[in-house]
C-alpha cells in the first residue's frame, strides 16, 4: 500500500501544481490582457477609486478629483471649465480621456513607473493610491485674455514664449464644459456628447492644435524668410507688384486685395510688400525662390512635423509637388498650405527668437503625490530657421506691418509689436479665416501669438479687425504680468 | 492486519516516547487566529473605512470556538497530528474573513440604495464553524477507536446512498440555481451530498479492506498491466452508474466526479493495481462523453469553458468576472477590502477563491492552495504511518476528497477545467459543507492520534525479553 500511496500523493500534487500554473497564467502572464478587455468594469472602478492627480496652472487646479459617496469614489472636476478645455480635455466614463487627461494619464493616475515607489509606500501604509500632479506652462492672464477675445466667435488662439517654446495660452471656441463629460451619470454624458457632436461648429474639435487651416497672408512671413535666407533678397530689394499677377501656365489673374498696384509704377520693396500684404509681389517671389526653397523654410519652422506637447498636434503641410501656378498661390498661404494655429505661433516665435524654432510644450512639471518633481520642462531647439541677422531684418519688417501697415489693431503703446495679418479662403462659398500672428516686444520678445477667427469676413481688413485686437490683448496680458 | 511490533529494551521504549505536540498546535492556532482576525479588520477598514461591530463578534466567537476545539483535542486525542487543526482553522478563518468582507460590500450597496442591510452571513458562518467543531468533538468522543466503524460496513453504504439520492425525493428536494442538491426540512436547507462523501468514504474503506485481496487478483496481463477478473468489475461499475445517475437527476457534475474519483483512488491504493486507474479513467471519459451528448447543461458548461468571453453577459458572466478579478489582483492583490470581489455573483460560495485571488493576489491564492496541500499531505502521511489498513484507507479517502474537491472547484473558478458547482472545503459559505468537513477533520485527528500514540509497554521484571501488546 505504501507504493500506491506515494503515487497517489504524486498524483494529487500534480493537480495542485496545475492549479498554481493556471493561477500564474491568470494573475501574471495574461493579467494585462484581461485588465484591458473591453467590458471589464473593474479596471474602470479601480481607476476611479484612486485620487487622480490635479492639472495646475501656477498653483491653481484646472482639473482636480473630489471624493464622492457613490460607487465611483472620485469625481473629476474642472473649476474653470470651458476656457481650459483645449488643454485639459475631459476624463469620461463613456468616452475615455482626451487632452492632457489622456497625454499625461500615467502620471495623473499614478501608474507611471516612476511612481512605483510611491505606490508601494501607499499600499504598505494602507492608503488609497494617489496620482501625481501635472503643472502646465499656461499663463492664467494670457489664457483669460484669449478666452475673452475668442468666445462667441469660432476660432482659436495660441500664445508661446518664443525663447523656450512654452505654450502660454491655448484656447478653442466654441468650447465645451468638461465637467459635463466627466460626471458619473452616463446618460447625461451621452446626451451632452451627442449635442456637442451634432453642433456644426464642432465644439469638441481641439482647434488650436488639431485643426489645420490655410494660413493665408500670414504665410508671407515664411516666404519672406525664405527670400532673406536665399541671399538674393534684402528688405530693400525691389519686387514687381502689379495690380494682378497672371498665374504661370494659366489665364487666371491673381489680384491684390486692394485691387490696385502695390507701389508707384507697380514696384515695391520686400519690406513694403509685407507691410501692405502685396499678393502679386509675393506670388512672383514664390516662383523666383521655387517650391523647394519654400518647403525647406516651412519645415524649419515646424511644418511636416508631428509635434507632441505632449498633446498630439496635427501636422502642418506644404504641398508636395506644386506647379508654378500652385507655387505662387502657396507663397501667399493658399492652395494646399495648411497650418495649425500653434504652427503659425511657432513661425513668428522663431522669428522673434533670433531665428531659432523651439519645440512647443505645455507641461511645466510633472510631480509625485508628495510634490517632488518627476520631470521639468527643458527648452529644446527644433531647428535654425533663420540666421540672427535675417531674423532681425524680418522682425523689423513685421514691426512695419503693425506700425504703418495692415496690422494697426495690434499696436501697444510704448511697445514695439511685430505682426502680420492674413485672410484665407477655405473655399469659394465659405467665409474666410481671419488671421493675426505677432510677437512683442520686437527685441527679446516675451510672447508670440497666433489668432485664427473662422467664418470671418471676406477681405484682408478682417484679420486686422477681428483677430488683431485679440492678439494684442493676449500680448498685453503677458507683458503686463 | 496489524502485526505486533517488537521493541527493544525498556530503556529504548522510554527514549522513543512520542511528544504530543499539543503546544505547537496551540501556538499555530493562535497565529492563525491572529492572521485571520487581522484580515477581517483590514477587510472592514478597507471596504467600509471603519471596523463594523459584527467583525468583533466574529473574531471573538471564532477564537473561543477554536480554543474549545484545541482543549477537546488535548483531552480526547492528545497524540493527534498538530498541523491538521491549525491548517483547517486557517482556511476557515480566511473564508469567514472574505464572507465578512462581502457582507460589508452588500451592506454598503444596500445603504447606497436606501434599502435594509442584508443579513451578515459571516455571523452565520461562525455559528456553523461552532456546529462543525462540535460535530468534530462528538466524533472524537464517540469514535474512540476508528476501527469500530468497520462494524457497520453496509449500513454506511446504505446511508451514503440514501443521502446521495435524498434530493430526488419529491417534496423534499429543492432546486437552487439549476442544481437540485438541496433538501428542505422546515426552515433549514441542507446539502446531503456533503455528508454522503463522509459516510461513503467509511463504507469504501471498510469494503475495500475486506475485498482488496480478491480485487487485486489478476487473470490476464495486457501491455504489462494486470487485468482484473470480470466478476470483480461489479463494484466499480455500480459506483460509476450511481455517479451517472447523480449527474442526470441532480445536474450535479461535481459530486459525480468526486464520488467516482474517490472510489477509483481508494481502489488503487487498496490493491496497488494500476489497471484500476486505467479503467477509472476510461469510464470517466465514457461517462463524460455520455453526459455531454445527453445533457444540455453539460454542453453549456463546456461551451462556456472553451470561450467564456462569447458568453460574457449571460452564462459566462460569473467565470469572466472571476478571471477579471484574478487578473486585477495580480501578484500582490488589491489588499483586503480594496478590490471588487462583489462583482462576481455568489462570490461567497463557489467563487470565494476568486475573491481571495483578487484581494490577496497570486501570493494569497498560492497560500490557500498550499494550505490545502499541507492538509492533504498530513492525511497521506498519517495513512503511510498507519499500521491498520482500514485507518490508512479512510484517511487516504479523505485526502482524495480534499484534493479532488479543491481541484474541481479551483480549476473551475480559474477556467482550468469546465466549472462544476462544488463548495470549497472549509471556506465556502454554507453549513452542510462546513459540518461535513469538520467531521472529516475529527476523523483525521482520531486516526492520526491512533497512529502517533505510543504502544503500551508491558515490562515483566522477571523476564529478559520485553513483550509488546497491541492496544485494544
Amino acid at each position: 500500500m505504501s507504493r500506491s500511496l506515494n503515487r497517489l500523493a504524486l498524483g494529487l500534487l500534480v493537480l495542485m501544481v496545475a492549479l498554481l500554473v493556471q493561477l500564474t497564467r491568470l494573475q501574471v502572464l495574461r493579467a494585462d490582457e484581461l485588465n484591458a478587455m473591453p467590458g471589464n468594469q473593474r479596471t474602470l472602478l479601480i481607476e476611479y477609486s484612486r485620487e487622480r492627480g490635479p492639472i495646475l496652472v501656477d498653483r491653481a487646479p484646472i482639473a482636480e478629483s473630489i471624493e464622492t459617496d457613490d460607487t465611483l469614489k472620485y469625481l473629476r472636476r474642472y473649476p474653470d471649465g470651458a476656457p481650459y478645455a483645449s488643454a485639459t480635455g475631459f476624463y469620461s466614463l463613456v468616452f475615455g480621456a482626451t487632452g492632457l487627461e489622456k497625454a499625461e494619464n500615467a502620471v495623473l493616475s499614478g501608474e507611471d513607473p516612476r511612481l512605483f515607489v510611491d505606490r508601494m509606500q501607499q499600499l504598505i501604509a494602507g492608503r488609497q493610491t494617489q496620482g501625481g500632479a501635472v503643472t502646465t506652462t499656461l499663463d492664467a492672464a494670457a489664457q483669460q485674455a484669449a478666452w475673452q477675445g475668442i468666445r462667441g466667435k469660432t476660432g482659436s488662439v495660441v500664445a508661446i514664449e518664443p525663447a523656450t517654446g512654452r505654450i502660454l495660452a491655448q484656447v478653442q471656441s466654441p468650447s465645451f464644459d468638461p465637467n459635463k463629460l466627466s460626471s458619473h451619470d452616463s446618460k447625461a454624458i451621452n446626451e451632452y456628447y451627442d449635442a456637442l457632436d451634432a453642433d456644426p461648429d464642432k465644439p469638441l474639435l481641439n482647434r488650436p492644435i488639431a485643426k489645420t487651416n490655410p494660413p493665408g497672408s500670414t504665410f508671407k512671413v515664411v516666404t519672406a524668410a525664405a527670400a532673406l535666407e536665399s541671399g538674393r533678397f534684402t528688405p530693400d530689394s525691389v519686387l514687381p507688384g502689379p495690380a494682378t499677377y497672371t498665374l504661370p501656365g494659366t489665364n487666371v489673374e491673381l489680384p491684390n486685395w486692394t485691387g490696385t498696384e502695390c507701389g508707384p509704377d507697380g514696384r515695391v520693396t520686400l519690406a513694403e510688400a509685407l507691410a501692405i500684404s502685396c499678393n502679386t509681389a509675393f506670388a512672383w517671389l514664390g516662383n523666383e525662390l521655387g517650391a523647394d526653397a519654400l518647403r525647406d523654410q516651412a519645415e524649419k519652422f515646424g511644418f511636416e512635423e508631428a509635434f507632441e506637447t505632449p498633446q498630439k498636434v496635427a501636422t502642418s503641410r506644404f504641398p508636395e509637388d506644386p506647379d508654378e501656378a500652385q507655387t505662387a498661390m502657396a507663397a501667399i498661404g493658399q492652395f494646399d498650405v495648411r497650418a495649425t494655429t500653434l504652427q503659425m505661433a511657432m513661425v513668428v516665435a522663431a522669428v522673434g527668437n533670433g531665428g531659432v524654432t523651439m519645440r512647443p510644450g505645455i507641461v511645466e512639471q510633472t510631480s509625485a503625490p508628495d510634490l517632488s518633481p518627476l520631470e521639468t520642462f527643458e527648452p529644446s531647439q527644433f531647428a535654425d530657421a533663420l540666421t540672427p541677422e535675417h531674423a532681425a531684418e524680418l522682425t523689423e519688417m513685421m514691426v512695419g506691418v503693425v506700425s504703418n501697415g495692415t496690422g494697426s489693431s495690434a499696436r501697444i503703446p510704448g511697445v514695439a509689436v511685430a505682426g502680420k495679418t492674413g485672410t484665407a479662403q477655405t473655399s469659394d462659398d465659405r467665409p474666410s479665416i481671419a488671421w493675426f500672428v505677432a510677437f512683442a516686444p520686437a527685441v527679446n520678445p516675451e510672447v508670440a501669438v497666433a489668432v485664427a477667427v473662422e467664418d470671418a469676413g471676406t477681405n484682408e481688413v478682417s484679420g486686422n479687425q477681428l483677430a488683431g485686437p485679440i492678439a494684442r490683448d493676449v500680448m498685453e496680458a503677458v507683458l503686463g504680468g | 492486519m496489524s502485526a505486533p511490533v517488537v521493541l527493544g529494551a525498556p530503556a529504548a521504549a522510554a527514549a522513543t516516547r512520542q511528544p504530543t505536540r499539543r503546544n505547537a498546535e496551540l501556538g499555530l492556532l493562535v497565529l492563525v487566529w491572529l492572521v485571520g482576525s487581522l484580515g477581517m479588520l483590514l477587510a472592514s477598514e478597507g471596504a467600509a473605512a471603519e471596523v463594523v461591530p459584527q467583525v468583533w463578534t466574529v473574531i471573538g466567537a471564532a477564537g473561543a470556538i477554536l480554543l474549545g476545539m484545541h482543549i477537546a483535542v488535548r483531552i480526547l486525542a492528545p497524540y493527534a497530528d498538530p498541523i491538521m487543526l491549525p491548517t483547517a482553522a486557517a482556511l476557515n478563518l480566511l473564508g469567514i474573513a472574505m464572507i465578512a468582507r462581502l457582507d460589508i460590500a452588500a451592506a454598503l450597496r444596500a445603504a447606497a440604495n436606501d434599502k435594509e442591510p442584508p443579513a451578515f452571513d459571516a455571523i452565520d458562518q461562525v455559528l456553523w464553524l461552532g456546529v462543525g467543531v462540535l460535530a468534530a468533538v462528538v466524533v472524537l468522543v464517540v469514535v474512540r477507536d476508528h476501527r469500530n466503524l468497520r462494524r457497520y460496513t453496509y449500513l454506511w453504504g446504505l446511508l451514503g446512498l440514501v443521502l446521495l439520492l435524498l434530493p430526488m425525493v419529491p417534496g423534499l428536494g429543492l432546486t437552487i440555481r439549476g442544481a437540485n442538491l438541496w433538501i428542505q426540512v422546515g426552515p433549514f436547507t441542507f446539502q446531503p451530498a456533503e455528508l454522503a462523501k463522509v459516510v461513503l468514504t467509511i463504507f469504501f474503506a471498510s469494503y475495500l479492506v475486506q475485498t482488496r485481496e480478491s480485487l487485486a487478483l489478476v487473470r490476464h496481463r495486457v501491455l504489462g498491466l494486470g487485468v482484473p477478473r470480470g466478476r470483480d468489475l461489479g463494484p466499480i461499475l455500480v459506483v460509476w452508474a450511481i455517479a451517472l445517475l447523480i449527474m442526470a437527476a441532480q445536474t450535479d457534475l461535481g459530486t459525480a466526479v468526486m464520488i467516482f474519483g474517490l472510489f477509483v483512488g481508494m481502489l488503487y491504493v487498496a490493491t496497488g493495481r494500476r489497471s484500476w486507474i486505467v479503467l477509472g479513467v476510461l469510464l470517466t471519459v465514457l461517462g463524460g462523453l455520455l453526459a455531454y451528448s445527453l445533457f444540455g447543461h453539460v454542453q453549456v458548461r463546456v461551451k462556456v469553458w472553451l470561450d467564456p468571453f462569447s458568453f460574457a453577459t449571460d452564462q459566462g458572466y460569473q467565470i469572466v468576472q472571476a478571471m477579471y478579478g484574478f487578473a486585477s489582483g495580480g501578484i500582490m492583490g488589491s489588499g483586503w477590502g480594496r478590490g471588487y470581489p462583489q462583482l462576481v455573483p455568489f462570490a461567497e460560495n463557489d467563487f470565494i477563491f476568486a475573491a481571495l485571488g483578487e484581494e490577496l493576489g497570486l501570493v494569497g491564492a498560492f497560500a490557500v492552495v498550499v494550505l490545502f496541500a499541507i492538509l492533504i499531505q498530513r492525511a497521506l502521511r498519517t495513512a503511510q504511518a498507519s499500521r491498520d489498513p482500514f485507518g490508512a484507507l479512510l484517511v487516504t479517502g479523505y485526502a482524495i476528497i480534499l484534493g479532488l474537491q479543491v481541484f474541481v472547484v479551483f480549476g473551475g473558478v480559474t477556467k482550468l477545467i469546465p466549472h462544476t458547482g462544488l463548495t470549497t472545503p472549509f471556506m465556502s459559505a454554507g453549513g452542510s459543507s462546513l459540518l461535513a468537513n469538520w467531521i472529516i477533520l475529527g476523523l483525521l485527528l482520531r486516526v492520526s492520534d491512533h497512529v502517533r500514540r505510543p504502544d503500551p509497554v508491558i515490562v515483566r521484571p522477571d523476564d529478559a525479553t520485553t513483550e509488546v501488546v497491541a492496544r485494544a
